[in-house]
């Protein structure tokens, strides 16, 4: 299996390998319009600030990349957030894949949100054998608002999406390569995900 | 709803575990990547690695713990000591560490924080603050609370969170040590004040020491070496004991 982490320039990206490579998988990292398109797997990581991320994509051409991806993709943090309607962060519109906006975290709430909180309401194959009210490890100041496509919650201050999810392209809030036993296997599940056509 | 995070501080020196009475005395307390993986499993929720070497491979050497550490620990972890510019940061999130905390480094170029954060994003950056009561008045310490400064520890706190710290790691020198417990009033103070979050560092003896440090210190996270070290306490026990005193935990 083919697995590729998209380097557009986003931080810490070697964790996601290294997680990847403790499910007994290797990926590689590449910004190769070609190489991606041939993966079976491909991650969208993000850390950062949304408005530079979204220009790094669009000069590099791999926002168009993604937006035509058929296998599964899975966005992680600023990942997801990029792949939603628009951004707050920076005032910018993101790939628009999922239909939903990323706004900022009241200001009587403490931000960043760091550390572990509950994911609920859980509806996908990416969360086989996990249970409502597992615990992810979060670090984000912007949140995905409630939408129809959210596959789970989260609450910090209000109920927010966690998760979603749209045809092939997934997005999780959380760091699965982080979140112990529990992220590796979200992060197993995607993997084991079928190819989609 | 947010828990509490419990965080072991590892403190290194030149690739090895060692604990620090005061910051002066070491204790050799064994393998950095074994320890780490020990601590994931246990249920601890971050790591905090502190390298106190001061040799000419130091970099080359924490950067090589830090991969090693990340191929094998499944939790997050912060990486501090002696880390004074951009491309020390770089180098070290490269390797896949997924916080830094800059401590000294900040109070002589405060400038650094906002480059950082720039840069990196506030989400990765800890400010590290060590500061000693004296007369009254809390005062920022440098190097291990040895080296007296002319700041305010909330004046200097409220200016690290404006210039972009995510996260502030603060350590009461009067504590440090003690095991009589953290440095509550202040904690609170510095909780109510600042908008970012507070990890308690300095002073945990006993596991009433982490409850009052949540609930009268209102902190988001406790830190400590020599207590989880020398197994005085039990991660999971100390989580359980939280739990049965209203301290939303991970377990």
């Amino acid at each position: 299996m083919k697995i590729v982490i998209i380097d557009y320039g986003a931080g810490n990206i070697q964790s996601i390998k290294f997680a990847v490579k403790r499910l007994g998988y290797d990926a590689v990292l590449s910004s190769d319009a070609e190489e991606i398109r041939r993966a079976d797997k491909v991650i969208f990581p993000g850390v950062g600030e949304a408005s530079s991320a979204m220009k790094m994509l669009k000069s590099t051409g791999l926002d168009k990349v993604i937006l035509t991806l058929k296998q599964p993709v899975l966005g992680i943090c600023l990942g997801m957030q990029l792949m939603c309607t628009y951004c707050e962060e920076g005032d910018t519109d993101g790939l628009g894949i999922f239909h939903a906006d990323v706004v900022k975290f009241n200001n009587n709430l403490k931000v960043p949100q760091i550390g572990w909180n509950k994911i609920f309401d859980l509806k996908s194959d990416l969360f086989t054998g996990i249970s409502e009210g597992e615990f992810v490890y979060l670090v984000h100041s912007f949140y995905v608002k409630e939408c129809e496509e959210a596959i789970a919650s989260t609450e910090y201050g209000v109920e927010y999406t966690s998760a979603i999810q749209k045809d092939n392209f997934y997005g999780v809030q959380f760091h699965p390569e982080k979140s112990s036993d529990a992220g590796e296997k979200i992060l197993e599940n995607f993997l084991k995900l079928e190819i989609r056509n | 709803m947010l828990t509490k995070r419990i965080i072991p501080c590892l403190d290194i020196k030149d690739g090895r575990t060692v604990k620090g009475i005061n910051f002066i005395d070491l204790r050799d307390a064994g393998d950095p990547v074994e320890l780490a993986e020990i601590y994931a499993k246990s249920g601890a929720d971050e790591l905090v690695f502190l390298d106190i070497s001061a040799t000419e491979e130091k970099r080359k050497t924490l950067a090589n713990l830090v991969r090693r550490v990340a191929e094998k620990v499944n939790i997050p972890f912060t990486v501090g000591g002696g880390i004074s510019s951009v491309e020390d940061v770089d180098i070290l999130l490269k390797n896949g560490a997924d916080k830094v905390s800059v401590n000294s480094s900040a109070v002589k170029n405060p400038d650094l924080i906002n480059k950082l954060a720039a840069k990196f994003g506030s989400q990765c950056i800890t400010v590290a603050i060590d500061a000693k009561q004296i007369n009254d008045e809390w005062m920022v310490h440098l190097v291990g609370g040895k080296v007296p400064t002319d700041l305010n520890l909330f004046q200097w706190a409220k200016e690290v969170e404006n210039r972009g710290a995510g996260e502030i790691l603060f350590t009461s020198m009067n504590n440090d040590g003690t095991k009589a417990g953290f440095a509550n009033e202040a904690l609170a103070v510095l909780s109510s004040t600042l908008n970012i979050p507070i990890i308690a560092s300095g002073g945990a003896g006993n596991m009433q020491h982490f409850t009052d440090a949540f609930l009268e210190g209102k902190a988001d996270a406790a830190l400590a070496a020599s207590v989880f070290h020398f197994k005085e306490i039990e991660i999971k026990d100390l989580k359980e004991e939280l739990l049965r005193n209203g301290v939303e935990v991970r377990l």
